[in-house]
């Protein structure tokens, strides 16, 4: 019997074209949706939920973030405050920069209190009443966006 | 003058190889670091100065709320004046007397009534969180718009433990 061979000489290669588009389009998707901006977000706080809070219409003119831990520590500025002292004298510091080179009255910032569900109320009461007596005005409790209602109708 | 020809027959093969590698580094790099990002929402407060002195003498008596810590600094009793709420949903039963306590013919949050807040030093936070949302407003449910209520919130003074 006769067999016939099959001329064997040309190299088969795949079409790597649509290939490498998607891979393009998806680095791309990810460099647009990656958020760097979102410096404030801390992980370390998880938020109490609530359908009634909503982003922000607009950015606060001078926001200043103070996120406190279930365990009652403060972060700000990236720094881990271990005790309210340390935070005052921080948001003091804080305070002489916004006199001296903002053209902004401290009553105009707004304190934007991100703590942790079971942190414990009295310790945001008491930064509060500590940002009061630094003549800060403005506070924003932070919380998470719940799409289930938080409350049930009695 | 004699011009020499390349010998185009042969083809320049580009190598895919390392950029292919490269792109899939970078696309595990994004996958890895994508994180979901919820939105995160406010409520604000205005307390000028000290709390005593922000409490600008209005008509309406301010409505005070109180929010008792029990055992594990869990949410132990919730008191509207002087009216305990009790039940397994305190939070709603206050929502609903707060609807039947303010005048908002003029507009959803047209009321210039305010509520302190006086909590327990070690209660969670989050009870204090479903205390305000059930003060300042809530979604209706046929048309999932919200609903403001009162709006001005206060914390009374803290009580150390």
């Amino acid at each position: 019997m006769r067999l016939t061979k099959r001329h064997s000489g040309d190299i088969v290669e795949g079409d790597m074209t649509p290939m490498i588009d998607m891979a393009f389009q998806l680095i791309a998707f990810f460099m647009l949706v990656v958020n760097f901006s979102d410096a404030e977000q801390d992980q370390r706080i998880k938020l109490p939920a609530s359908e009634l809070a909503n982003p922000p219409q607009a950015p606060y003119d001078e926001p200043l973030t103070i996120h406190l831990t279930e365990r009652g520590e403060f972060i700000f500025s990236g720094n881990l405050l271990p005790s309210l002292e340390d935070l005052r004298a921080a948001l003091l510091r804080e305070t002489q920069i916004v006199s001296r080179h903002l053209d902004k009255k401290l009553g105009d910032v707004t304190v934007i209190i991100r703590a942790d569900e079971n942190a414990r109320t009295g310790i945001v009461q008491e930064v509060i009443s500590m940002c009061q007596e630094l003549k800060f005005e403005r506070f924003a409790l932070r919380g998470k966006k719940a799409e289930a209602p938080t409350i049930r109708s009695p | 003058m004699k011009i020499r020809h390349a010998d185009r027959r042969e083809q320049i093969t580009l190598q895919m190889t390392p950029m292919i590698d490269i792109v899939f580094q970078l696309l595990i790099f994004f996958v890895f670091t994508f994180k979901i990002v919820l939105p995160e929402g406010d409520f604000n407060i205005r307390m000028p100065a000290a709390s005593g002195e922000s409490a600008e003498e209005s008509e309406t008596p301010v409505i005070r709320v109180r929010l008792r810590a029990g055992e594990n600094r869990n949410l132990a009793a919730v008191e509207l004046g002087d009216t305990p709420l009790t039940g397994d949903n305190p939070f709603g039963q206050l929502q609903a007397r707060i609807r039947g306590m303010i005048d908002d013919s003029a507009g959803p949050g047209s009321s210039d009534q305010e509520v302190e807040l006086d909590c327990d030093y070690d209660l969670r936070y989050r009870y204090v969180i479903q205390a305000i949302t059930a003060i300042t407003g809530y979604v209706d449910p046929t048309t999932n718009e919200q609903v403001k209520l009162i709006e001005k919130v206060r914390f009374a003074p803290t009580s150390q433990p």
